[in-house]
């Protein structure tokens, strides 16, 4: 029997640094807080399954999926922006969530609860996350020539629906697994910050996604330390175990000639 | 198409969101010509561009030569494009599966030798740096046909000068056929073989210097001539 703390320091370091390393993108993309609605369009999905007891994952994926498709429905029926669609969808998503919602289990929503990871959960934890990240390393350098340049991707055959709607089901698919370990409320801080961190501390894309899925890794793991000992909940503690990362960062940033 | 053809535009419409950008625009590119598209903003000199590479939808026919080799440089790709990106001269020429030794040959040829070049943020280049590294990028799949949006967007007078001069030396040494779009008539002048003038539809089209009176210019640029005939002047 694998006892859970192994579990849950497995599940953490296949999610931490997947999201860390696909967080390296969507910060150059200008995407890193998309994350936050597609967590928040969890809400739903994570109440139903607290309430009928399956898996939080599938719960969490299906709703941020049905979550996609209306934005995606209202964007063929109006001219609005997406933002502003995805607002009403996310905005109506955590509304519906919290009418379902048990308040016995808010919390676990919200922030995450490590300590219930069971074996499921790593098992899903380690395939899906190996997938995301190979598949994320398979169109990196597409993504990253579209957001210099759309033309020049096109100009290179480049197909940019299918490259981005890859894309953006494999951050549907990472953000499901993280409101396991942080809950709802901050699946956006995974991407983002360990990819700021590592934005100022880099001088090239190879050490940039590196270092990015490195730091997602270590505030994973420095998060639970952390609740071993505090006895807070995790998710908040792997947060600000980033935000640690990205003040140091700061002080190590290299001088850019602007 | 002509034998000698590497491009043949027949009737060519194109229509965006119901406003018409290019009306029934036929000419042929044949090979080694260096070929200008002349025309104020907004007279779809862009559209024509991306529509030829297939981006965009039109009417009419477009036939490029089999098996050509394209090389385009969009318009306003500057150094700030990559900023947000740590991206190093070498890992740009990556993204198109460059190899280091091939990027560093293509980069002699634009006359940049410093050797630690290759590990720079691209980002952080000057802007006539970054302009040369592109032409030598765009350059680096031994393209046959260059398709250039104007190239100089951001570059100061000395570095257009340069780019210019190195882009003929390539369409010389290489024999390439250049479909340039570009405002400065001196350009026109010095390097073109053929001028397409463009302002939705043709408005002439020749060798520069047969065909780029006063009067063609001003049918063209309509108010905006004083200021390309005191440039002409110079």
């Amino acid at each position: 029997m694998i006892s859970q703390s192994i579990l849950t320091l497995i599940t953490a370091i296949f999610i931490g640094g997947a999201a860390g390393y696909i967080g390296s993108l969507m910060l150059t993309k200008r995407m890193a807080l998309v994350g936050g609605p597609l967590g928040h369009l969890a809400l739903p999905g994570v109440a139903l399954a607290l309430i009928y007891h399956f898996n939080i994952f599938l719960g969490a994926l299906f709703s941020i999926f049905l979550g996609i498709f209306f934005i995606w429905f209202f964007e063929t029926k109006t001219k609005l922006p997406l933002e502003a669609l995805t607002g009403v969808v996310f905005a109506s998503g955590v509304a519906l969530g919290f009418l379902i919602l048990p308040m016995s289990h808010a919390e676990e929503a919200i922030v995450g609860d490590i300590t219930k990871v069971d074996l499921l959960d790593a098992f899903l934890a380690v395939g899906l996350g190996s997938v995301i990240f190979l598949a994320t390393r398979k169109i990196y350098k597409k993504i990253v020539l579209t957001s210099i340049s759309e033309d020049l991707a096109r100009a290179r055959q480049i197909n940019i629906k299918k490259i981005n709607f890859i894309y953006l089901l494999l951050i549907a698919f990472i953000t499901a697994l993280e409101v396991k370990i942080i809950g709802i409320l901050l699946t956006a801080a995974l991407f983002a910050i360990p990819a700021s961190t590592a934005r100022n501390l880099s001088k090239n894309l190879f050490q940039y996604s590196l270092f990015s899925t490195v730091v997602g890794i270590i505030s994973a793991l420095s998060g639970i330390i952390l609740f071993k000992i505090t006895n807070f909940p995790a998710g908040p503690l792997m947060i600000l175990s980033s935000s640690l990362s990205f003040l140091l960062s700061l002080v190590f940033k290299r001088k850019k000639a602007y | 198409m002509t034998k000698d053809a590497i491009l043949s535009v027949k009737n060519l419409n194109v229509i965006l969101e119901g406003e018409e950008i290019i009306r029934d625009l036929s000419f042929e590119i044949k090979e080694n010509e260096i070929f200008t598209i002349l025309g104020p903003n907004g007279a779809g000199k862009t559209i024509l561009l991306r529509t030829l590479l297939g981006f965009l939808p039109y009417k009419g026919e477009i036939k490029w030569k089999k098996e050509l080799k394209i090389g385009y440089l969009p318009q306003g790709l500057t150094q700030l494009k990559v900023k947000e990106l740590p991206l190093s001269v070498s890992e740009f020429f990556g993204l198109k599966d460059v190899s280091q030794e091939k990027a560093k040959y293509f980069l002699e040829l634009v006359g940049i030798k410093e050797k630690a070049f290759l590990g720079k943020e691209a980002g952080n280049l000057s802007s006539g740096q970054f302009q040369r590294m592109l032409i030598a990028w765009v350059l680096s799949d031994n393209p046959q046909v260059l398709l250039f949006d104007e190239p100089t967007t951001g570059v100061d007078v000395g570095g257009e000068k340069t780019i210019y001069s190195l882009l003929y030396r390539f369409w010389k040494e290489k024999k390439l056929t250049i479909l340039l779009v570009t405002h400065d008539l001196n350009v026109i002048y010095k390097y073109s073989t053929r001028v397409l003038c463009l302002n939705k539809r043709e408005i002439c089209s020749g060798p520069p210097r047969e065909i780029l009176s006063p009067e063609v210019l001003e049918e063209t640029y309509g108010s905006g001539i004083k200021f390309y005939q005191h440039h002409h002047s110079i």
